[in-house]
């Protein structure tokens, strides 16, 4: 019996219940009722999120696949595709950091290769609390190895990505996955059950009880017994998952699959569901027929487990045998556990037993869409007020304290466990302000970077939107590379609040507004809400997660510096802008509002105005200006690259000289180029409107910055070096 | 040339090398598969990097057992050139064609990164083309590249000339620092005593081309052709 408690327990509401009990005009039994929290969990359904997601542009004419398949893809030329998407795995990951983060590269890795395409490329972005305190560190630690233990061995590199650290990440660390795969443009493959009668294969590990309700604990807030809930987290096996891919792609190129899913969340009932709804089919499985790693699992176990390293496959009768002999090439179970149907229903047996008979339209297009309350918090985010803000007696201290702050500081000691050029496609390595990946046997190459600031989200959620497109744009603007196609994971707290809603919404619409403007299609992405521990909720922290195409191997930028001597050109223009940033964090332990001003058609200009130089050869490095301002873009030039040359700077602007250094203005690119380069630059620079200041020279052994004349930083990039590299270790050293 | 590119379950630098030996250097290259008994005619044999059968025992434990490693022992022993790169030094060791063992890097920590190796001799099929006291810079990419052996073993591997590569500084320097995974006496690369097999923990495939930053494998697999070519 079905009671209130159940329900409750369940995931889903009384209203949401009752409409099931309407839709199949019975009361489920617990396998149905398990299948319907899944599929209708605020994870697996986006029911809080799809009425503002509509607003993104999906089309384009280069978009081979927009939103509601496991990736998005893009046409990129030369025959081939590029498949992406972005995950995030944060509950898991704070429950059991190593298998959390371990089984969202698994997760969103077949994500990619269940289309057809081999996964060249996983980034990601974390976020934790301060390491300050041990047990951040502990998940940290966790974290990183987890991703790089799955990542390493299956051999994908794992090229970049973003570190932030906030005291609001401590009960909730977020750990968001992002995966590109290259694809044949005629090899795609999609989640369908064609073909009345088509046997379902059942491939790869066996299922055991893990991960029961997965999908449902990442649709709930934590309370205080999150600690019990180590069970629902599932354990990643990696090898396993080598042999998936290499079996699935021999399987897809050989066409001996119709359709293929992944079984992530929701597992067994998420893959059987789709695949026969996207196909207007049906599907029967036995139950029995599932290999099982345990005795005694029950159908609602079955049903409901999210063991790793499983996929579905619907393959014509005739091909079935010679696909299967692949799978035993690889040593990997695929055994036929039913299929495909004309009843438009999911239909469980156990042997003669049915003990799931539910109506696909039902779970899948029937479940509650809500247009959930929006209101703006009350008090809204705090406003910083520049008049009550003193200026630092030495700015050298201040300088050096922001460029060791972890999340300014080198991130090698991440980077270097994970392997980031194996499959020998990356040429620029992590650090920069995107990484590059030639692609094989082209002259072409893609740059992927992902962004989002949430703090400027969190004291406006529309502009730290807007601010995130754009700085994920600039980034591959830096790096010479044009955008072509956009992932997002928006991470927020508990949607049933109003502000955490607005937020959302107001995040969403800001995103659209700039893809829009930038012309690029979002082509799907991942949402999570419940972020929120004991109830107090992460920043909102939307993750971009954009990629680029480079035309030429010969036009990749890098950002360091090349050689002394040549001039420093400042792209954009200086303003009196310190909200959010990491100077009132770090420096005045404030964090408020308002964030950096944002206009599209000035940042569009700038972009377009590096894209052009690096196509001309003109330039001979590009650096975004982001966290940090000024001062942390031209430490960062210094810093990057082996030669570590000094610069020479005068600014001449007559704004605060906090602001000049460590002001986050958005739409400014730093650039350095020969000096016989300069007049063309300028000429150029002139006719595309783009506002520019020449401010000083590369050379010497320090970085010096003067001030409308007084000499404000005159440091040895040695010892910069030397804090900014070994700053992150320094939290992790083993005696 | 022939190079046969040995494939494992959990090889992932297989298609690495390759691309390499394929399109950068022009030889003939093909994939052999683990389960098979066949080298199908190769001239060298190469086992890549990788995590064979998950490495989740000691790493190159399983692999030794595979079918087609009893087709490489054989030919190893029969004076053919046999590339173990990273993973595939390590299966080297299991499979007992060179001496020692590899324990954890030091850090506890996989590590990723460029490294500067000193060519320690160039009486070898394999450094032929470069000079004693060379530098080459080329990444290294491994959890268990802390090479151990014990003392007798160490005297008679550094008698016989057999040590190829230690790490370095760019200077050619042995420090502490510079022997990122701990490897007793900085040991990143050795020979068997007959000089046809070597193990090496980089990954001379990810420094064959300008564009991937160093040229600097084109020693190593240079060395292959021209031995082959000439010497043999």
């Amino acid at each position: 019996m079905i009671d209130d408690s159940i329900i409750k327990e369940h995931g889903l509401t009384q209203e949401e219940y009752k409409r099931i009990t309407a839709l199949i005009k019975r009361e489920p039994n617990l396998t149905e009722l398990g299948i319907f929290s899944l599929m209708w969990s605020e994870h697996c359904s986006y029911k809080s999120s799809k009425i503002h997601l509509k607003n993104y542009p999906t089309s384009g004419k280069n978009v081979i696949q927009g939103p509601g398949e496991n990736a998005g893809i893009i046409d990129i030329g030369n025959g081939l595709a590029v498949v992406f998407k972005i995950e995030s795995h944060n509950h898991p990951s704070f429950i059991e950091p190593y298998q959390g983060a371990a089984t969202g590269v698994g997760g969103i890795l077949r994500d990619i290769f269940t289309m057809g395409a081999r996964p060249i490329a996983t980034l990601n972005s974390l976020r934790f609390g301060p390491l300050s305190v041990p047990k951040n560190k502990t998940v940290m630690e966790g974290v990183v190895s987890g991703i790089a233990g799955y990542g390493n061995s299956i051999g994908v590199p794992t090229v970049g990505g973003e570190t932030y650290f906030d005291e609001c990440y401590s009960l909730n660390p977020l750990v968001n996955v992002f995966c590109l795969g290259i694809a044949k443009k005629d090899k795609i493959f999609y989640s369908r059950a064609e073909g009345i009668g088509n046997p379902v294969l059942y491939v790869g590990s066996k299922t055991g009880r893990d991960g029961i309700h997965g999908a449902t604990m990442a649709s709930a807030e934590f309370g205080e017994d999150l600690e019990q809930k180590r069970p629902n987290v599932q354990v990643g096996d990696p090898f396993k998952e080598k042999l998936l891919l290499e079996a699935c792609l021999e399987v897809m190129e050989k066409n001996l699959a119709l359709g293929i899913q992944d079984m992530g969340a929701a597992g067994l009932t998420c893959s059987t569901t789709e695949m026969a709804a996207n196909s207007g089919t049906g599907i029967e499985i036995d139950i029995n027929l599932i290999p099982q790693r345990e005795q005694g699992m029950t159908p609602y176990e079955i049903m409901l487990s999210e063991s790793q390293e499983r996929m579905l496959i619907v393959a014509q009768k005739e091909k079935v045998k010679q696909a299967q002999s692949v799978f035993a090439k690889w040593d990997l179970d695929a055994v036929i556990i039913g299929h495909v149907t004309d009843t438009q229903n999911l239909k469980v047996k156990s042997g003669d037993k049915t003990v799931v008979d539910l109506p696909l339209r039902a779970i899948i297009n029937q479940c509650p869409v809500y247009n959930r309350e929006a209101k703006p918090p009350a008090p809204p985010a705090p406003i910083i007020d520049l008049n009550d803000i003193s200026f630092p007696e030495n700015y050298e201290q201040a300088f050096l304290q922001i460029i060791k702050s972890p999340g300014l500081a080198d991130k090698q000691w991440i980077f270097r466990q994970y392997d980031h050029m194996v499959q020998t496609n990356t040429t620029v390595l992590p650090g920069a302000d995107a990484s590059v990946l030639r692609i094989k046997n082209t002259n072409k190459a893609l740059a992927v970077t992902l962004d989002g600031n949430s703090l400027y989200t969190y004291v406006n959620p529309r502009s730290g939107g807007i601010i995130a497109v754009s700085e994920a744009c600039r980034n591959l603007a830096c790096v010479g590379a044009k955008p072509v196609g956009v992932t997002n994971c928006l991470n927020f707290g508990n949607p049933e609040k109003s502000e955490i809603m607005w937020q959302f919404k107001e995040a969403v619409h800001g995103i659209a507004q700039a893809c829009k403007a930038f012309q690029i299609p979002v082509t799907g992405g991942n949402v999570s809400f419940y972020n929120e521990t004991e109830g107090i909720p992460i920043y909102p922290t939307a993750v971009l997660g954009v990629v680029g195409v480079i035309d030429a191997l010969d036009k990749i930028m890098t950002p360091e510096f090349k050689a002394p001597g040549d001039t420093i050109l400042l792209l954009g223009e200086n303003k009196e802008e310190l909200g959010a940033s990491e100077y009132m964090n770090h420096i005045h332990s404030k964090k408020g509002g308002p964030p950096p001003e944002i206009d599209l058609r000035k940042e569009k200009r700038v972009q377009s105005l590096c894209l052009k130089a690096i196509s001309k050869n003109m330039i001979k490095s590009a650096h975004d200006l982001s966290e940090g301002g000024l001062a942390q873009c031209l430490a960062e030039c210094c810093l990057l690259g082996k030669k570590r040359i000094g610069c020479r700077i005068n600014l001449e602007d007559k704004i605060r000289t906090d602001a000049l250094l460590f002001g986050e203005t958005q739409s400014r690119i730093l650039i350095s180029l020969e000096e016989d380069q300069e007049d063309a630059f300028k000429s150029l620079a002139g006719k595309r409107k783009v506002p520019y200041s020449i401010i000083g020279k590369t050379g010497g052994e320090n970085i010096l910055i003067k001030h409308l004349g007084e000499k404000i930083i005159n440091i040895p990039v040695q010892k910069v070096y030397s804090l900014w590299k070994y700053s992150l270790p320094g939290f992790f050293k083993i005696e | 040339m022939r190079f046969g590119i040995v494939v494992f379950p959990g090889s992932n630098c297989d298609y690495d090398t390759l691309h390499v030996l394929k399109y950068v250097f022009k030889q003939e290259a093909f994939f052999l598969w683990h389960k098979d008994h066949d080298l199908k005619n190769a001239d060298c044999v190469i086992l890549p990097g990788g995590f064979s059968y998950g490495d989740y025992l000691r790493s190159g434990a399983i692999a030794r057992f595979s079918p087609l490693m009893q087709e490489v022992k054989e030919f190893s022993l029969s004076g053919g050139i046999v590339l173990g790169i990273c993973n595939g030094f390590q299966v080297l060791l299991e499979l007992g064609l060179l001496p020692g063992a590899m324990l954890r890097n030091k850090n506890l920590k996989f590590l990723c990164q460029n490294v500067h190796l000193r060519i320690e001799t160039t009486d070898t099929p394999f450094t032929n083309k470069g000079k004693p006291g060379q530098v080459l810079n080329i990444p290294i990419a491994h959890f268990d590249g802390n090479y151990y052996i014990d003392g007798p073993g160490l005297d008679k591997i550094k008698k016989n000339n057999q040590i190829l590569l230690r790490y370095s500084s760019a200077e050619g320097h042995l420090t502490k620092e510079d022997n990122v995974n701990g490897s007793l006496d900085c040991i990143a690369g050795l020979v068997n005593e007959n000089r046809n097999v070597l193990g090496m923990m980089p990954h001379p495939e990810r420094a064959s081309e300008t564009l991937l930053g160093s040229r600097d494998g084109h020693i190593i697999f240079d060395s292959i052709i021209y031995y082959i070519k000439n010497d043999r």
